[in-house]
């Protein structure tokens, strides 16, 4: 017998009015034509912003489950736990702090010989703290909404670190929230080089949390498993340093032209809570160099190139760490009309990895 | 007095939360496409009043709640809702097993026709991914309807015009 109670029946009214063939062409035309914009990238961005903040609080109402459970994690939690946490966050930021300190004469150092050798200083960059709402997307694509929008300052293109490495880089804003992409994401794309010969190349997602691939370095490219990869900082988008991971495989055994890499993302991609967004600093390394041809602009480096020094001079338990910290800072701005050697940035630096 | 149709969505918003409930990444590839089965489900049974239009603003939500192309499911999501619309009172007099084979075909149309778009625009990827949630659908499809139909009757039951 059939599972369906023949009820009174449904197909009696109003669909015979329309029939559901000419219904079904309206709603396909209007799809493609939605489609072929979106696709375009025209008109809709402004309406996909608005689609996406109606859609936040749903998913806020997703994430509250989760949020809940940490609220009350963090609120019954025990006193000893609590002290205990505390004393090991104090014991890290102490050791944490040290390390800084080292960081900070190193970063002095650095500069200055970065200044002797008339290249351009590396500033810090700002970071905002957001959150990862517990919302999953698309099951073939590595998305995440966050809960910092434009309201927060957070911009289309801003890249996106964790304490481990980079993450990604905001694709809309929304508002109140913001949709960003992994670097695991098939449709991504970062440009890295190699830590130990500065070897630059693309790595690219793969859709797998675990794994991306290097597609572009050819069979005698040096380069082999357990290389360190940092952001190269070319295109703009990602600051210059920043760990994206570590390789893990090189296969050059296929016969191609071209080596098959694997690497290992440095973030924790697939316990994502909290991530950083990197406000670059005007001056900074990967700011986009203006036009080719017209002289980029010296006054944003000196300035950095002076003030760095400073706290190595300035604070004494440094001076020990390092022993040139005690050289005068003069040293350093001496030679402060640096011509910029750093390369304009090319978008697709894949073309000069494909002839070495 | 006609039932009320909010039920109706609110069966759509819960299945679109559910798919975008976090779930571990090795059980992702199985989350079943909950929000096609709720729309084969109204369009079988309701075709008068859940219809192709209705599909295509869910397939709307859809495609915003995932980031996907906007009409990606929209597209899908109303041929689904035509063709079973067209089929309804085949697919009604099926056995239960059968109708879930169709389910499953059906549904296979419809990522199918995903798969075609995002062809079509460059992202085409054949992973566990896009043929799990189909499989997990058609095994889930049973108990569904079974807990729909609960609901569907207590709604015709208020309503004079099943009567």
């Amino acid at each position: 017998m059939s599972p369906f109670p023949s009820s009174a029946d449904s197909e009696g009214r109003a669909y015979r009015n329309a029939s559901p063939g000419l219904r079904f062409f309206l709603t396909a035309s209007l799809a493609l034509a939605l489609m072929f914009l979106d696709h375009r990238g025209i008109y809709l961005a402004q309406v996909r912003a608005y689609l996406g903040a109606a859609m936040y609080p749903l998913q806020i109402a997703i994430d509250s489950p989760s949020a809940g459970l940490d609220w009350v994690r963090e609120n019954l939690a025990r006193r000893k736990t609590l002290q205990a946490e505390n004393a090991a966050l104090r014991s890290q930021s102490l050791t944490n702090r040290a390390e800084l300190q080292r960081l900070a004469a190193l970063q002095a150092e650095n500069a200055r010989f970065r200044a002797l050798l008339d290249s351009k200083t590396r500033v810090s960059n700002r970071v905002v703290v957001a959150e990862i709402l517990a919302v999953d997307m698309d099951p073939l694509r590595h998305r995440v909404i966050l809960n910092k929008g434009g309201r927060e300052g957070v911009i289309e293109g801003q890249a996106l670190i964790d304490a481990m490495g980079v993450v990604g880089q905001i694709t809309r804003d929304q508002g109140d929230s913001a949709e960003a992409i992994l670097i695991t994401d098939p449709d991504h794309a970062v440009p890295i080089e190699v830590v130990r010969n500065g070897l630059r190349s693309i790595a690219v997602g793969t859709g797998d949390l675990e794994r991306l691939s290097l597609p572009f370095l050819t069979r005698n490219a040096d380069i082999k498993a357990g290389d360190l990869l940092i952001t190269s900082g070319l295109g703009g988008t990602f600051p210059p340093g920043y760990p994206v991971g570590t390789v893990t495989a090189v296969d050059g055994s296929s016969g191609d032209a071209f080596l098959e890499i694997a690497a290992r993302p440095a973030a924790n991609l697939d316990r994502l809570h909290e991530v950083l967004l990197v406000f670059l600093q005007p001056g900074s390394a990967a700011t986009p160099a203006p036009a080719p041809g017209q002289p980029p602009p010296l006054v944003a480096s000196p300035p950095v190139e002076a003030a760095a020094p400073s706290p190595a001079t300035e604070t004494p338990p440094l001076v020990t760490a390092t022993p040139n910290a005690d050289t005068p800072p003069a040293a350093a701005v001496e030679p402060v009309p640096v011509p910029e050697p750093e390369p304009v940035p090319v978008p697709m630096p894949m073309p000069e990895e494909v002839q070495e | 007095m006609r039932a009320p149709r909010w039920p109706v969505w609110l069966l759509v918003l819960l299945a679109l939360a559910a798919e975008l409930l976090p779930l571990p990444a090795a059980m992702q590839p199985l989350r079943p496409a909950w929000t096609t089965m709720v729309v084969i489900y109204w369009a079988l049974m309701w075709p008068g009043r859940f219809g192709v239009f209705s599909a295509f603003l869910v397939g709307l939500c859809v495609d915003v709640a995932h980031g996907s192309l906007l009409g990606q499911h929209a597209l899908s999501l109303s041929l689904l809702a035509y063709l079973v619309v067209r089929l309804h009172l085949q697919l009604r007099v099926f056995p239960l097993w059968q109708l879930t084979l169709s389910v499953f075909a059906l549904m296979f149309i419809e990522a199918f026709v995903l798969l075609w778009i995002d062809g079509a625009t460059g992202r085409a990827e054949f992973g566990p991914g896009r043929w799990g949630p189909v499989v997990a659908a058609a095994l889930l499809w049973p108990a569904l309807m079974a807990a729909m139909d609960r609901v569907r009757e207590r709604l015709e039951r208020r309503d004079s015009s099943f009567a």
